[in-house]
């Protein structure tokens, strides 16, 4: 067992952390402040290779891993968890399910796309009534000829007023429970798609969510992903690698406030000496890095794991309750040794605490990664 | 067309400096990067091969681990490494160390149409001679201080940054310039070229290989053979926290000059 990073992750660690450094760290606040999507920096991630890095070099990326995938969330997600995100929901829960169940003729189409296209994508299975119970969609697509008619609305869409492409989850037999779900890929450009109500969030200002509507939208029929009636299965398998995403953006998130407290707590002088001199300070950090040491391994665990191609739903889900979970402990408590100035907006804690707490509710929330993780125990 | 550029590894010196007895840097224990005007440098070239599809090779001197910044600099773009490294040459001046550049260079082999590239100087060294002198060895016209390049054929025209102003000098290629910092941004490494990095060239050239070299002098090369030699390094104290006066009025201009009488600047 070798702990080490290959020599391609290290130089994929220290360039994004260059990156995260002269492009992210500058605008971070001002991404939150003004719920800006940081369209420029998202192009020179598209630049970089990073935007759909795991799609094969023949459809247009680099074919890196998924470890690879997760090291560059967790760097960007260090100083903007928005930027983290945006990544993190491109990579893992678009680019991922069209490469693994995409027809040649689909990947063809849309991996250059989302690689030297520069075109963002999307995942679109939540609905205001199917939320943990996601086999409750009523998005309805009926086949008319040689294309689908797509019916109904999608919410808390990452990407969702930005991406151009999507994959949609829809009803194609109601009669059949889940069983009756299909997934299709949607281009933002077919007729009958619209964005509806942009939400207003606690955090994660700088990434773009939305509504998403279909009214009798087009959806030709070649654009079925898999076979009619897998949707569901689909989704799941795309939630499980999506959580690897979240846990490295979490996982960021804590690394990122963690490195601030060290900062701050090395220079500010209270009582005549720094307030990291302090037993409670230091035993505080040793908790919170011990925490983030240990979100880490099962992070790349689960990545190594997907990587190889066996399966790691359960450590997947490991590594995501872990670390969302830790991610707001460590917020929480960085910003608390800033003090005052922790909860204004002179310092990033209170962004990174705001920006932690959504890591334990999306790509399912900590309870459904319980059920998910019990579930896998021959309980 | 190919572009060899030379690069040097330094101390961040956003760290601590370490020092050995014999008043060279002790660059095992400090933490390295790429010289910046030498980044410069590279990303000149990267733009010339991204124009014209000519190759680039980064020739660095130094102890084995600057292999790493070679492979920094191929997944940037640069085609090919070349590490020249040996006991003989650790300790080597500029004058030295120009000697093995050039020696190197022109193994790897200048023809007509190439471009040396160097940075303006390093941030540990700051003597700026390097560049110059390997032009020297070499026969090679040089630009320094280059702030714009555009080559356009034959001919490179080169915007020389000036401390009162810009010279434009038009130059033949086989050239040297040396770039500075205003020159362009460098770029990142990319995720291909990481996942590229490791299958590209990096070729080693050791005392062997280069001591029979015309430009070698096995004399003056190396600690001992080099003509200068630090008499002593240290890192410098800090300097105490300054005063300040705040206010415009005659008082104030008078609590100044009294405390210029005091310490006999007035």
């Amino acid at each position: 067992m070798d702990f080490n990073l290959s020599r391609e992750h290290q130089l994929i660690r220290k360039m994004m952390a260059e990156f995260t450094e002269n492009e992210v760290k500058p605008i971070a606040a001002e991404t939150d402040l003004n719920s800006e999507y940081p369209r420029e920096n998202i192009e020179k991630l598209f630049n970089l290779g990073v935007m759909g890095m795991c799609v094969p070099k023949e459809y247009g990326g680099t074919g890196a891993d998924p470890l690879a995938s997760a090291i560059c969330i967790e760097e960007l997600s260090k100083q903007c968890a928005s930027t983290g995100d945006i990544v993190a929901t491109h990579n893992g829960l678009c680019c991922d399910p069209i490469l693994t169940h995409g027809t040649e003729e689909q990947k063809k189409k849309y991996l250059p796309m989302l690689t030297t296209g520069h075109k963002v994508g999307a995942f679109a299975l939540t609905e205001p009534n199917a939320g943990s119970d996601a086999s409750k969609g009523q998005t309805e697509a009926k086949l008319e000829g040689d294309h689908y008619v797509m019916n109904g609305s999608k919410i808390f869409i990452t990407n969702g007023y930005v991406a151009d492409v999507f994959v949609v989850f829809a009803m194609t037999d109601k009669s059949k429970g889940t069983k009756g779900i299909s997934a299709f890929i949607v281009e933002s450009s077919f007729p009958g798609f619209s964005v509806g109500k942009h939400e207003v969030k606690m955090g994660l200002h700088g990434s773009p969510t939305a509504e998403i509507v279909f009214t009798d939208c087009i959806v030709p029929k070649e654009n079925m992903l898999g076979k009619e009636g897998r949707g569901f299965p689909i989704a799941m398998q795309t939630l499980d690698g999506g959580r690897i995403g979240i846990a490295a953006q979490a996982l960021g998130i804590a690394e990122g406030a963690l490195n601030e407290a060290k900062e701050y707590t090395k220079g500010r002088v209270q009582f005549g000496k720094p307030i990291s001199k302090f037993q409670n300070t230091q035993f505080t950090f040793a908790d919170m890095e011990m925490g983030c040491e240990a979100g880490r391994l099962l992070t790349y665990q689960a990545a190594v794991l997907k990587g190889q191609g066996v399966r790691y739903t359960k450590e997947a889900a490991m590594a995501k309750l872990w670390c969302s979970e830790h991610a707001m402990k460590t917020t929480t408590k960085a910003l608390q040794m800033f003090g005052g100035y922790g909860y204004t907006k002179d310092y990033p804690m209170e962004r990174m605490m705001r920006d932690a707490k959504i890591t334990e509710i999306y790509e399912g929330t900590s309870e459904v990664q319980r059920i998910v993780i019990s579930a896998n125990m021959g309980l | 067309m190919k572009i060899i550029v030379c690069v040097k590894q330094v101390p961040d010196t956003s760290g601590k400096v370490a020092v050995n007895p014999d008043g060279t840097l002790n660059r095992a224990s400090m933490q390295t990067i790429t010289n910046p005007d030498d980044m410069n440098a590279v990303e000149a070239a990267l733009k010339l091969k991204d124009e014209t599809g000519c190759k680039v090779i980064v020739v660095t001197m130094g102890p084995p681990p600057a292999a790493s910044m070679l492979r920094e600099l191929m997944a940037m773009g640069a085609d090919e490494g070349v590490l020249v490294s040996a006991r003989e040459f650790g300790g080597s001046d500029t004058y030295a160390t120009s000697q093995i550049l050039a020696a190197a260079i022109d193994t790897i082999g200048v023809e007509k149409d190439d471009v040396v590239m160097c940075g303006r100087q390093a941030i540990d060294g700051d003597t700026a001679q390097v560049g110059p002198q390997i032009a020297e060895k070499l026969g090679l016209p040089q630009v320094t201080y280059a702030a714009d390049i555009h080559k356009d054929g034959e001919n490179i025209t080169v915007k020389r940054m000036l401390e009162d102003g810009y010279m434009t000098i038009k130059v033949q290629t086989p050239c040297l310039l040396t770039c500075i910092k205003e020159l362009n941004n460098p770029r990142y490494m990319s995720i291909g070229g990481i996942y590229e990095t490791y299958n590209k060239p990096l070729d080693t050239f050791d005392f062997d290989k280069l001591k029979d070299h015309k430009l070698i002098d096995p004399s003056t090369i190396g600690l001992k053979g080099s003509p200068t030699n630090i008499f002593k390094s240290f890192t410098p104290p800090q300097k105490g926290v300054g005063v300040m006066l705040e206010g415009s009025g005659k008082e104030t201009c008078e609590e100044l000059a009294a405390i210029l009488i005091k310490k006999h600047i007035i």
